[in-house]
C-alpha cells in the first residue's frame, strides 16, 4: 500500500507561466520515457523478481517515481496557471487546451496518449534489468534535451534534480544486475530463467 | 501570545526535504548493500531527524504525513493547507 506525504520530493516554484515549455516538459509526464512509465514498469515487474534486493530497487525506485510524476505535474500545472484565451492561442496551446482545459492529461510532447506499450513487463531478470536501465538513460536524455531548450532557471532547478536521480537509478539497477548474475552459472547467465525455471 | 520556539516555516520545510531526501537515497543504496553498516547507521541517524522534523512542523503548521495529523481539534486539518503543486504548498 501506498501513504501520501502532502510536499514534494524537491520544491518546484515557478513565477512566470511559458505554455510552450509545458508542452515540451508535459513528455515526462505520459511520454515514453517520462516517469508514469518508469513507475509502472518497476512496479509492474516487482512482482515475480526473486531476489529481494532486487524486489526492494524495483519497489523503492517505482515508488520515488511517482514523486517525480507529482514533480513534472507541478511545473506543468504551473507554467500553465491562469492563462488566458489569448496566450493558449498565442502560444500553441489551444491543441492540448480543447481537450482537457488547464488539467493535466498523460501524453508525449507531440500529443500521442500515455500508453503501456511504452514498458516492458517481461518475467525475466536480466532482460528487464536491461531494460530498466536502458529505461533510465532515456530519461536522462530527454531531461539534457529539456535542458537545452530552458532559459528559466525557476524551471531548470528542478529538472535538474530529476536528471540526477537517473543517473543514481541507473547506477542502482546496475548493481541489481550484478546481483542477478551472482545467483546464475557464471559459464551461462541464461541457462535458465530464475523467474520461471526454478519453484 | 507569539509562541518564541514557532520555527521559520520555509527553514523547517527545507529541512524536511534535506533528510527525507537524504534517508530516500540512503535507503535505494541500503537495498542492494544491506550489509553497509555506514549506511545503516546513517539512515538510522536521518529517520530520527525526519521523524523528529515532521512531528515538529505538523504542530506548527499542519499535517505533511497521516502519522502525524492530530486530531487535535473539531476539524479535519489535512485539507487546510495547501497541496504542493499550489502558491503556499509544500
Amino acid at each position: 500500500m501506498w501513504n501520501y506525504e502532502k510536499r514534494l520530493q524537491y520544491p518546484v516554484k515557478i513565477t512566470r507561466t511559458n505554455p510552450k515549455m509545458a508542452q515540451v516538459i508535459i513528455s515526462q509526464f505520459g511520454g515514453p520515457d517520462g516517469e508514469l512509465a518508469a513507475s509502472m514498469r518497476y512496479l509492474s515487474q516487482r512482482y515475480t523478481m526473486p531476489y529481494k534486493e532486487v524486489t526492494g530497487i524495483l519497489t523503492d525506485i517505482g515508488t520515488e517515481e511517482l514523486a517525480h510524476m507529482e514533480m513534472i505535474c507541478a511545473i506543468v500545472y504551473q507554467l500553465t496557471k491562469d492563462l488566458t484565451p489569448e496566450e493558449i492561442e498565442k502560444y500553441g496551446f489551444d491543441k492540448y487546451y480543447v481537450d482537457h482545459t488547464l488539467a493535466l492529461w498523460p501524453q508525449a510532447a507531440a500529443g500521442t496518449p500515455w500508453t503501456a506499450t511504452y514498458f516492458q513487463s517481461k518475467g525475466d531478470p536480466i532482460t528487464d534489468l536491461s531494460e530498466d536501465m536502458a529505461a533510465e538513460q532515456k530519461a536522462r536524455t530527454t531531461y539534457d534535451n529539456i535542458l537545452r531548450l530552458i532559459k528559466d532557471p525557476e524551471i531548470c532547478d528542478p529538472i535538474r534534480f530529476l536528471r540526477e536521480r537517473e543517473i543514481v537509478h541507473y547506477q542502482r539497477f546496475g548493481e541489481s544486475l550484478r546481483i542477478v548474475q551472482d545467483h546464475l552459472d557464471s559459464r551461462n547467465f541464461y541457462a535458465i530463467n530464475p523467474e520461471f525455471d526454478i519453484k | 501570545m507569539e509562541d518564541r520556539k514557532r520555527p521559520c516555516r520555509r527553514e523547517l520545510l527545507d529541512w524536511i526535504n534535506v533528510v527525507s531526501f537524504a534517508a530516500d537515497d540512503t535507503k535505494l543504496f541500503l537495498d542492494t548493500h544491506p550489509g553497509n553498516q555506514e549506511a545503516l547507521k546513517c539512515f538510522d541517524a536521518l529517520k530520527k531527524q525526519r521523524t523528529e522534523a515532521l512531528k515538529e512542523y505538523a504542530r506548527y503548521y499542519g499535517p505533511l504525513t497521516l502519522d502525524t495529523a492530530a486530531v487535535s481539534s473539531d476539524r479535519w486539518c489535512w485539507i487546510n493547507e495547501p497541496w504542493p503543486w499550489q502558491e503556499g504548498g509544500c
